[in-house]
Parts: C-alpha cells; sequence; structure tokens
C-alpha cells in the first residue's frame, strides 16, 4: 500500500529535484505520445530536442526566444516572491514596445548613439507606468491586482492596434497596421555576426544577475521575502506593505518594458498589431518551473523556448500538428505540480502506523 | 573583426554548410515548406491554402515533398520558421500571410537559390514575389444575390480590421447590391481580429437585431454563417464553402483557390523560367470561384449572376468601374474609367451605400 506522508518541513532536496523529475516523466509521457501517433519516439525527441541546437544558429536563437521570457520572468520573480500577483506582463510588455517605438519614430531622422539607450528608459518606464495603475489602485483602493494586472492587457492591446491603425501607421505601408521600419540607430546590434542574437540578451542576463543580487542579497529583497511567507511577520518587523506591492509590480512592469523594446528593436524592427506574443502569460510558468529564483529561470526559459522551437521543428521535420508543443507545455507544468507534492509530503510503503 | 567573431563567423559558415548537402543531391524530390498563420481546421484562409498544397502533390506527385508548420505568429518566430525551411533544403517557400513579409524579405537576401512566394504583402526581390486574389470580384456577385434577396434592404458585414483588402470586399459587395436594388444599405462591425468566433458571433448578431436579413464575413470562422443559420437569416461564407454550418442560411461564397497558381509556380521555379511578378488574379485566372448556390435562389438572379460571372471571365466587366462615388458623396472616379490596381491596393473609403463610418477617418 503506498501513502503520502506530510513531511515535518519542506525538503530543500525535493524543491530541486522536483522539476528534473518532472522534465524526466515529461520525455516519457512524450515518447508515449509520439509513439500513439505512429511516429519513431526516439527520433521525435531527437528533432524535438536536440535538433534545434544542432549548430550555433540553432543556439543563438534559442537565446533569442528564451530572451523576454528571462526578462519578463525575473521582473515577475521578485513580485511572486512577495504575494504579489502582477499577471499582466503581456500589457507590460506590450507599453514597453509602445514607448520604444515612439522614441524610435520621433527620432527617426537622427543617428544619435543615445537613441538605443533612450529607447531602453522608454520602454522601461512605459511597462512600469502600465504596471503602476494596479499597484496605484491596489494600494489605494485594495482593489485585486490580478483581475487589474490582467484587464489591462487587453488594454494595451487595443491601445497598440489604435497605434498601428492610426497616428503611427507607416504612411508607405499600403494601410496595413504596422509602423515605418526602425532606421538602424534604433535597432539592437547583434551579439553574434550572421544571427539575430541582439543586445536584448546581454539584458537578459544583466537583469537575472541583478535579480538575484536583489532578491538573495539585498535588504529590501529579504524584506520582500519575508512579507510573502508570513505578512504578519513582516507587519509585526514593520515593514510597509505598500512599499512591497509598489516594488513588487513596478519591478515586473519595467522588466517586462525591457522585453518589449527588445522585441520591437531587435528580431522585428517595427510595431505591429500583432506585437502580442505570449511571452508575459509564459513568463509566469517559467517563473515557477524556475522556482522564483534566477538560474532557475534562467534553466527554465531555456526550456521552454527549446519546447516551442521543438515543436516548431516536429513539425516542419515530422509533419506533427502544431498543437504538440503547447501538449508538452501542459505536461511539463502537469507533472511539476505533481511533483511538488513531494515536497511537503514523503511516500512510504505499507499501512499508517499506529 | 576581432579573432573570437572572425572564428564565430567561421563556425556558423560552417555549420550551414553542413547543413545544406541534402538540398544538392541531384534527382532528389524538391522539397517546398509552406508557412501557415493558423492551423488548418476545416474552413478559412489556411485551409485553402492547404488545400492547394494538397492538390498540388496529387498533382505534381513524387517529383516534390511538401512540408508545412502552422500557426506561426506574424513575428520573430516566422523569421526562424521561413529560414529553417530554407536551411533544410527546402527550394521553395511559400509564406501565407501579411505579416510574414519583412521577414520573408530577410531569409530572401540570406538564400538567394530558394524561391519565396509571400501571400498578400506588397514587397518582392530577385528571389522573392507575391501573390494575392481578387476576392471583390466574389463580393461583387454575393452584393447582386444580397441585394435580391434582401427584404429588409440592410445587409451586415463583420470586418476583421480596416485595410485596403477588407475594405474592396465591403465595397464591391455594396456597389453590387445597389446595382440591383438601390435602396439597400450596408452596415460594418469591426472585429478587430481574424480570427475570434465569439466577437464574430457577437457582431452578425447584433446586426441581424439591426434588422440585417442577409449577412458576411470578412473574418477567418465560420461564426457568423452559423449565427444566420439559428437566427433564419440568410448569410455568405468567405474563404471556403461554409454550406455545412449553415446548410439553408448559406446563399453562396466567395472561395479561394491557389492550386493551379502553386503548381505552374513549382512548374516554373524547377524550368529555371520563373520570375518575380506581383500575381493577382481573380475570376479569369480561376483563383476566385463562387460555391454552389443555395436553391432558395430564384432562376432569374442565378442567370443574372452566371452573366455577370461570365463578364469577370472574360475581363469585360470590373466592379470598380468608375463613377466610383464615397460614402461623402465625392466622386472618387469618374464615369468611363477603371479603377487601376494601385488605387485599388491603397484604398481608404467606404462607397455609397455604406451606412457605417469608417474608424480613424481623418
Amino acid at each position: 500500500m503506498l501513502r503520502l506522508e506530510a513531511r515535518a518541513e519542506p525538503s530543500r532536496l525535493m524543491s530541486w529535484c522536483s522539476p528534473l523529475l518532472a522534465a524526466v516523466l515529461t520525455l516519457l509521457a512524450g515518447m508515449i505520445i509520439f509513439w500513439l501517433l505512429g511516429k519513431d519516439p526516439l527520433q521525435g525527441l531527437r528533432y524535438f530536442l536536440i535538433h534545434p541546437v544542432k549548430d550555433l544558429y540553432g543556439v543563438s536563437e534559442l537565446l533569442l526566444k528564451a530572451t523576454p521570457l528571462m526578462l519578463c520572468a525575473i521582473g515577475l520573480a521578485v513580485g511572486f516572491r512577495a504575494n504579489v500577483w502582477n499577471i499582466g506582463a503581456e500589457g507590460q510588455f506590450m507599453l514597453g514596445a509602445v514607448g520604444a517605438t515612439g522614441v524610435a519614430l520621433y527620432f527617426a531622422e537622427s543617428d544619435s548613439a543615445l537613441i538605443l539607450p533612450a529607447m531602453v528608459v522608454a520602454g522601461a518606464a512605459a511597462g512600469a507606468a502600465w504596471a503602476a495603475i494596479p499597484a496605484l489602485l491596489k494600494t489605494r483602493f485594495n482593489a485585486n491586482e490580478i483581475l487589474v494586472s490582467l484587464m489591462l492587457v487587453y488594454v494595451a492591446q487595443l491601445s497598440v492596434s489604435w497605434l498601428v491603425f492610426g497616428p503611427w501607421r507607416d504612411p508607405m505601408g499600403f494601410g496595413f497596421p504596422q509602423t515605418a521600419m526602425f532606421h538602424d540607430a534604433a535597432l539592437l546590434p547583434a551579439v553574434l555576426e550572421g544571427t539575430r542574437l541582439h543586445l536584448g540578451f546581454g539584458f537578459a542576463l544583466a537583469a537575472l544577475a541583478a535579480g538575484y543580487v536583489f532578491i538573495n542579497r539585498s535588504y529590501t529583497g529579504f524584506k520582500m521575502r519575508v512579507a510573502g511567507e508570513a505578512a504578519e511577520a513582516a507587519r509585526y518587523a514593520g515593514f510597509s506593505a505598500r512599499r512591497v506591492i509598489w516594488i513588487g509590480l513596478l519591478t515586473g512592469g519595467a522588466a517586462a518594458g525591457v522585453a518589449g523594446m527588445a522585441e520591437v528593436a531587435g528580431p522585428m524592427g517595427q510595431l505591429t498589431d500583432k506585437i502580442s506574443f505570449g511571452y508575459g502569460f509564459a513568463a509566469i510558468i517559467v517563473a515557477f518551473v524556475g522556482r522564483l529564483s534566477a538560474p532557475g529561470i534562467f534553466l527554465a526559459s531555456l526550456l521552454m523556448a527549446l519546447l516551442f522551437i521543438g515543436g516548431e521543428q516536429v513539425q516542419q521535420y515530422m509533419n506533427l500538428p502544431s498543437s504538440i508543443s503547447m501538449v508538452f507545455q501542459g505536461l511539463l507544468l502537469f507533472f511539476l505540480l505533481g511533483s511538488d507534492v513531494f515536497i511537503h509530503y514523503r511516500l512510504r510503503f505499507g499501512r499508517a502506523g499506529a | 573583426m576581432t579573432d573570437r567573431r572572425q572564428f564565430m563567423l567561421s563556425a556558423s559558415a560552417a555549420a550551414l554548410a553542413a547543413a545544406l548537402p541534402g538540398s544538392l543531391l541531384a534527382q532528389e524530390a524538391t522539397r517546398i515548406g509552406f508557412v501557415y498563420v493558423s492551423p488548418i481546421g476545416d474552413a478559412g484562409w489556411t485551409f485553402q491554402h492547404d488545400e492547394a498544397r494538397k492538390e498540388m502533390e496529387a498533382k505534381l506527385g513524387n517529383s516534390i515533398q511538401t512540408k508545412y508548420v502552422e500557426n506561426v505568429a506574424e513575428g520573430a518566430d516566422a523569421e526562424r520558421v521561413i529560414r529553417e525551411f530554407a536551411a533544410s533544403g527546402s527550394k521553395i517557400v511559400f509564406a501565407t500571410s501579411f505579416g510574414y513579409m519583412n521577414y520573408v524579405e530577410r531569409v530572401a537576401r540570406q538564400f538567394p537559390n530558394v524561391t519565396f512566394l509571400h501571400a498578400t504583402g506588397y514587397k518582392s526581390g530577385k528571389n522573392f514575389g507575391h501573390y494575392n486574389a481578387r476576392f471583390y470580384e466574389g463580393r461583387y456577385l454575393n452584393g447582386v444575390i444580397a441585394g435580391r434577396m434582401t427584404k429588409s434592404n440592410i445587409l451586415g458585414y463583420v470586418g476583421a480590421f480596416p485595410i485596403p483588402e477588407v475594405l474592396q470586399g465591403i465595397n464591391a459587395f455594396t456597389r453590387g447590391a445597389r446595382s440591383v436594388n438601390p435602396n439597400v444599405e450596408v452596415r460594418v462591425i469591426w472585429a478587430n481580429s481574424w480570427y475570434d468566433p465569439g466577437k464574430e458571433r457577437e457582431a452578425a448578431m447584433t446586426l441581424i437585431s439591426q434588422g440585417a436579413d442577409v449577412v458576411t464575413q470578412h473574418t477567418d470562422s465560420t461564426a457568423v454563417v452559423q449565427a444566420a443559420e439559428e437566427r433564419g437569416v440568410y448569410a455568405f461564407g468567405y474563404h471556403s464553402d461554409m454550406s455545412k454550418y449553415g446548410p439553408r442560411a448559406h446563399l453562396t461564397a466567395t472561395t479561394h483557390h491557389w492550386g493551379d497558381f502553386y503548381v505552374r509556380t513549382v512548374r516554373e521555379v524547377l524550368a529555371g523560367t520563373w520570375k518575380p511578378e506581383s500575381i493577382w488574379g481573380g475570376f479569369k485566372d480561376d483563383m476566385v470561384r463562387l460555391a454552389p448556390l443555395n436553391p432558395a435562389i430564384p432562376a432569374e438572379v442565378r442567370a443574372e449572376v452566371a452573366q455577370i460571372e461570365e463578364q469577370l471571365k472574360a475581363g469585360s466587366f470590373h466592379p470598380f468601374a468608375g463613377p466610383v462615388i464615397d460614402q461623402s458623396g465625392k466622386e472618387r472616379l469618374s464615369a468611363g474609367a477603371v479603377m487601376d490596381d494601385v488605387a485599388l491596393g491603397k484604398m481608404d473609403f467606404f462607397v455609397q451605400g455604406v451606412a457605417s463610418r469608417l474608424p480613424n477617418t481623418r
């Protein structure tokens, strides 16, 4: 007889092993799915997991895809640690893209080296401003930040549509919803010659490093952790709950805003009404799979990016439907939640002792 | 350039070379890649492109091998998918949505020996052409039928976005309807999405509640036809024959047919005679057709439609032959003239007879 027995305290070992266990189970379940679809399971896994990174270009694409995930997720993790639930990184991402695009279009004639830094600042500020709305409503009126931040995603999407259909529409674009292509001074330089991997990846690494220091080494980060794990204790210690909410949301918004900036100034080179790619939502999964820690988020972003690109490649090489990458994402999350049970419980054989 | 960068450059070049030889082997089936913007599904834009892909496979047999990726977002991901096709030995890549344009352009420059075809855009290059179809011709015929079938003289139209292609459709539909029934007005509701069955349905319901007894849509789902069936009014399908979603409501549909064009393009590329052109085909080129007409349409209307269809095929009739008057009463094209493709491609107004206003009119 199998049964679960509560642990006296959460297992640190399991909290790190659980993602690995989930990854292994995902692979096994994935192989069964390939087999059921009548495909060679080993070949399936090879196309899914190895083929995308078979050469330097493939690796650069993986890092490119992971860049916005890293940026959004590390920003969210700061808030999530303090139980500040910002679900609207997707909208903050779009606003960041809008802020950066505004600078690029306004200074379209200029070749100044200051344009890119200005775009980063504008992107971060616009993302943070969008996140400030739920922060204000939460601290002022105790409005639920989950709902407010989520609803603002739709407002952001419609604002982008209005801009690219209206004032920012490319006059040479035959009425299509897109801005003019950015000029060279407004594009992030490639960090790897001959690939699309751009300086935004550097921003992501810097954000992860800063996030690590903030969460693990700073006093404010400590206060936020306490607020998340024991709100009463935090209040007793005199930590301001309002400050925690403001820091949590503004950090998440600014990081997502930089991610949006890096998307328009990186691989897109313009703003279109298709700027919403789901990075802000996927980053929520990434943050949790990565245990809300910087190293974990680094690895989890790579894994999510790989599942996405791998899903494309099994379509391309094995004629499998596009839903396959969603199935793998779902499996991973399902097994992770399942494996997390073992952080708080252990498996026992035999009947319960008297 | 530093040594390190030099090394990386040559490393990526070597990797590229390693990926190429497969494509250089002679006598292998020519590989062709398709990039789709949505899942294939049972009807709609992507479904019609995939039907054409299958048609091409059936016609060209073992000499070609096709692959596709569906649901590719119109952003940075598209460039990777397009490039992967080119790098893994595809000789021809069809990218079937507007938002892929700038990505196709970039990849086309990197792979001069691969031919790229982009649907609905306006850019082209040495190895990069674009193609589209004159859907507005079918819309005009739909309009003629709608003008004859309506009792309320109110027609409903659910549009995705106010871009030229959609405006051409709405305006042709309106002109068709008013050519046989000058009392009709067309009301437009924007879904602000290419695919959102919920919103499309809601928009159709609103139009029907406002008295529209014939509705149609320029969006991707079958929701409008289904709504019409439910409320007992008429509807037109778009992209695909949607009669199975509303057997009673579905009068006919403006359907897309890319198969012959794909077969011809592939043959030309294989023969080395392909040149980048802007293809914009209509009834004459068999790229647009009408789905079978609903038995509810009276014989004299069928005859009327068949006659105009013949004229479209012969090239003796154009839905935008002057005078073209916009809804403010301004003459956009004088009598005797025919709107040229440049003007059509930039269309940014509603014609007389459309009751709704365009958003963002400046």
